[in-house]
């Protein structure tokens, strides 16, 4: 079997899609020189700035760049709509989802999903049960994974768009759709008056906005803060990129303390009251009397405050147990069971190993699929099938007999392609898309999102600690 | 503002200006070893560095003798003397980077290239290239950083605290030099010509010399120099222009638990501002000097606890 993928800018005859018409013929008429001038200017400027993530396992504080690509990936008007309409959907039966689970549980009675794999997963938190949070919203910023697969005469239908992973508790890279914004329209303005572009950069004032409808009852002109574990965590550039943004002060968990069940942190000026935390550190970390008891990071009582509905958490505690990558099959069933509708967007056929048949099947097709760990991100810990030698295999062969929960596997998507700058000059390498949905009194997104390139020719891994990249992304308006 | 912020802009400031008061201090005593005088004499000076900042006992696990090259070696590049250049450098740094969003652009660019030339460096390569070069590097790019903040921040709180750790550091930096260097040349001082030279380095690293003459238009005497490096009011190294500035500054950022703090610096302030050199010679300038260090920690004890690192 051919596997064919979908590109982006070309259709199968090699004809240039509609909506890239206007860029292909403005790269076809800029010269060679001006773009690798343009390419070099970008590196110099985003050193400068100091956008780079650290990157875990390398020596201590290494900083890299994640590299940037001046092809922008162009998305038209009709098919955001669609996406934006399924993004939409699914973000709201996701968080009717939680709070079910943290209530009632109809969902589980009902059958739909076995009570086992809710109760007992490792990221569903008994402490949260019946507990009202703020607008009954938990993911209030989800980063949504979407990947196009299958090229016109593959299985997968063409260029159908499928959810990967909903991240639905620390998702990051927000960052990177703002500056990869700013700088095209740096380098090259021209571009943005030849075609509409729907403009990302008023995502901060989105996120405050959001933040600020979910504050606790009662409180009216809310102090919001952005929490981060410091600056060692390979996030830290976004967390003071979006601090910074917003106005509000990024504190980590030493600079807040809790004192009747209320919030403050530590100023110049004395203890002021903290309402909403817009938190970027993980459920095991938030507090010490609650959680792990070594974490150095988080507020001792903070819990304690939040079941008091004295402060609000963004995201809640407990959101991991819906985008659990053994929870990730039954979204669609969710979608039906909370809101009634058919699902706009296409989840990825998944094979959940503790299953017997599925086990079976999977060990016989491990050269053609992906296994992940049910808990693994980042693009560690996972087989890429096709991508991986005999040996490789067997390997991994061995950790899934050992313990099948931890896994589940799903065909090789065909991710589309895009066309990309690489040494070689451009050629196609392997994309995804990252929109960021917010929710709190309505659920809303900038258009577009964050997406990223495999910059490795043939891989299928974007992550930028496994050597991806990024572009800007363009939803262009009718 | 968060504690924890202005806690990284004070100290980032106070070890900048830490760093630069350093090299002012190595550099008069590097000008002063060139005039000929007895091995013993000349080590016994270095010896007084070590003192000062109670190193002895560091420097001893390290190195077997004092003498120029070993304490230079130890106080300029020597990663592990908590007190060397080197370390002041990279812990400004370190603050700096602590509160990146906080700096304008500048600032933090500045503050990141000193680190980033400083790390590079070898002692031989410093040592070959002329050491007072180094200092002079390491006094621009104080200044450079200092110039950027001003010039470019905005006139808050931030920049409040930034000028506060610049001063109380200023203020302790400067009282030990004098303190040192002044010991030294009075009990060394013999002919009126080494006098001359030997007085004249103490102005120069303290960039006090064309002032002195313009405020004197007279020779050189240490009872003047010791006017004008303490209580000049014009004269911005001067301890009366740093107790000053500390008065203004916690003026600005006072807050509900800082009324102590205020009432010591306003004492020492007018202690300074009210004093007469002749008295203060003719009780001891060591003595004076030394009360005033131990005034300017106090101080700084209580704006850690007031403002920086105030409890639950």
């Amino acid at each position: 079997m051919k596997t064919t993928f979908f590109n982006e800018m070309y259709e199968a005859g090699g004809a240039v899609r509609p909506h890239y018409q206007a860029y292909a013929d403005w790269l076809a008429a800029t010269p060679a020189e001006r773009i690798e001038r343009k390419r070099a200017e970008a590196d110099i400027a985003f050193h400068r700035v100091g956008i780079t993530f650290a990157v875990y396992g390398e020596e201590s504080g290494t900083e890299r760049l994640i590299p940037f690509d001046i092809v922008p990936r162009v998305i038209p008007a009709n098919e955001w709509i669609r996406l934006h309409g399924g993004l939409r959907q699914r973000i709201k039966a996701l968080n009717a989802f939680l709070h079910d689970i943290y209530h009632d549980q109809h969902i589980l009675d009902a059958g739909h999903i076995p009570r086992e794999q809710v109760l007992n997963n490792a990221q569903f938190r008994p402490e949260m049960m019946g507990i009202n949070v703020a607008a009954g919203i938990y993911a209030h910023i989800a980063g949504v994974d979407l990947v196009r697969a299958g090229g016109e005469g593959s299985d997968q239908k063409g260029g159908e768009y499928y959810v990967l992973e909903d991240n639905l508790r620390v998702p990051s890279g927000v960052s990177y759709m703002i500056e990869d914004r700013k700088m095209m329209m740096r380098l090259f303005p021209e571009l943005f008056s030849r075609h509409k572009i729907a403009p990302v950069q008023h995502y901060p004032d989105m996120l405050l906005e959001n933040l600020r409808t979910v504050a606790p009852q009662g409180v009216n002109d809310p102090t919001v803060v952005l929490l981060t574990p410091g600056a060692y965590n390979s996030a830290y550039f976004e967390h003071t990129f979006l601090a910074q943004q917003m106005g509000v002060e990024l504190v980590e968990g030493r600079d807040l303390f809790v004192y009747d069940d209320t919030v403050f942190m530590r100023t110049t000026r004395g203890p002021q009251r903290v309402d909403v935390i817009y938190r970027r550190l993980d459920d095991d970390f938030l507090d010490p009397l609650a959680f792990r008891k070594d974490s150095m990071l988080g507020v001792p009582g903070l819990l304690s405050a939040y079941r008091a509905g004295r402060v609000t958490l963004a995201n809640a505690i407990g959101t991991g147990v819906a985008d659990d990558k053994s929870i990730y099959p039954y979204v669609p069933e969710m979608i039906r069971f909370y809101l009634g509708e058919e699902p706009l967007l296409n989840n990825v056929p998944t094979y959940m190993l503790r299953k017997p048949d599925d086990r079976k099947y999977v060990l016989e097709h491990l050269p053609e699929l992906v296994v992940k760990e049910v808990h693994g991100a980042g693009g560690y810990g996972m087989l890429v099938g096709p991508a991986s030698t005999r040996e490789q295999i067997e390997t991994f062969r061995q950790r899934i007999v050992a313990a099948p929960e931890k896994y589940i596997a799903q065909p090789t998507l065909a991710l589309s392609n895009c066309p990309t700058f690489v040494e070689s000059g451009v050629a196609p390498r392997h994309v995804d898309l990252r929109p960021f949905v917010l929710s709190g009194k309505n659920i809303d997104m900038v258009p577009g999102g964050l997406t990223r390139v495999a910059l490795r020719e043939g891989s299928l891994v974007v992550n930028s600690s496994q050597g991806g990249g990024t572009k800007d992304t363009w939803v262009l308006e009718d | 503002m968060l504690s924890r912020t202005a806690d990284h802009l004070y100290w980032m400031s106070r070890y900048t200006e830490r760093a630069e008061n350093l090299a002012r201090l190595l550099d008069v005593t590097y000008q002063m070893s060139l005039v000929p005088k007895s091995v013993a004499a000349e080590n016994q000076n270095w010896g007084a560095i070590l003192a000062l900042n109670s190193l002895e006992g560091r420097f001893a696990e390290a190195y077997d003798t004092v003498n120029a090259d070993n304490v230079l070696r130890f106080m300029v590049m020597d990663p592990n003397n908590i007190s060397s250049i080197f370390s002041c450098l990279r812990a400004a740094r370190e603050n700096a980077h602590a509160v990146r969003g906080t700096l304008t652009a500048e600032t933090w660019e500045s503050c990141n290239m000193t680190w980033l030339e400083v790390r590079d460096q070898k002692f031989e390569q410093i040592l070959s290239s002329g050491i007072g070069q180094f200092f002079e590097w390491v006094k621009l790019r104080s200044a450079v950083t200092r110039g950027v903040t001003f010039g470019t921040m905005l006139q808050d709180e931030a920049q409040h605290f930034i000028r506060l750790g610049g001063l109380i550091e200023r203020a302790d930096n400067t009282a030990r030099i004098l303190d040192v260097k002044y010991h030294v040349l009075h009990t060394n001082g013999d002919e009126g010509a080494t006098d001359f030279y030997q007085w004249g380095a103490l102005l120069r690293s303290l960039s006090a010399f064309e002032v002195y003459r313009k405020v004197y238009r007279d020779v050189i005497t240490p009872a003047r120099v010791a006017e004008l490096l303490m209580l000049r009011l014009d004269m911005p190294r001067s301890l009366h222009a740093c107790t000053r500035g500390i008065v203004r500054v916690l003026e600005s950022i006072k807050n509900g638990q800082s009324a102590e703090t205020e009432r010591l610096a306003g004492i020492l302030h007018a202690h300074i501002h009210y004093a007469r050199i002749d008295d203060i010679l003719a009780r001891g300038l060591h003595e004076y000097l030394t009360d005033f260090m131990d005034r300017i920690y106090e101080l700084g004890e209580g704006i850690s606890h007031d403002f920086l690192m105030p409890a639950a």
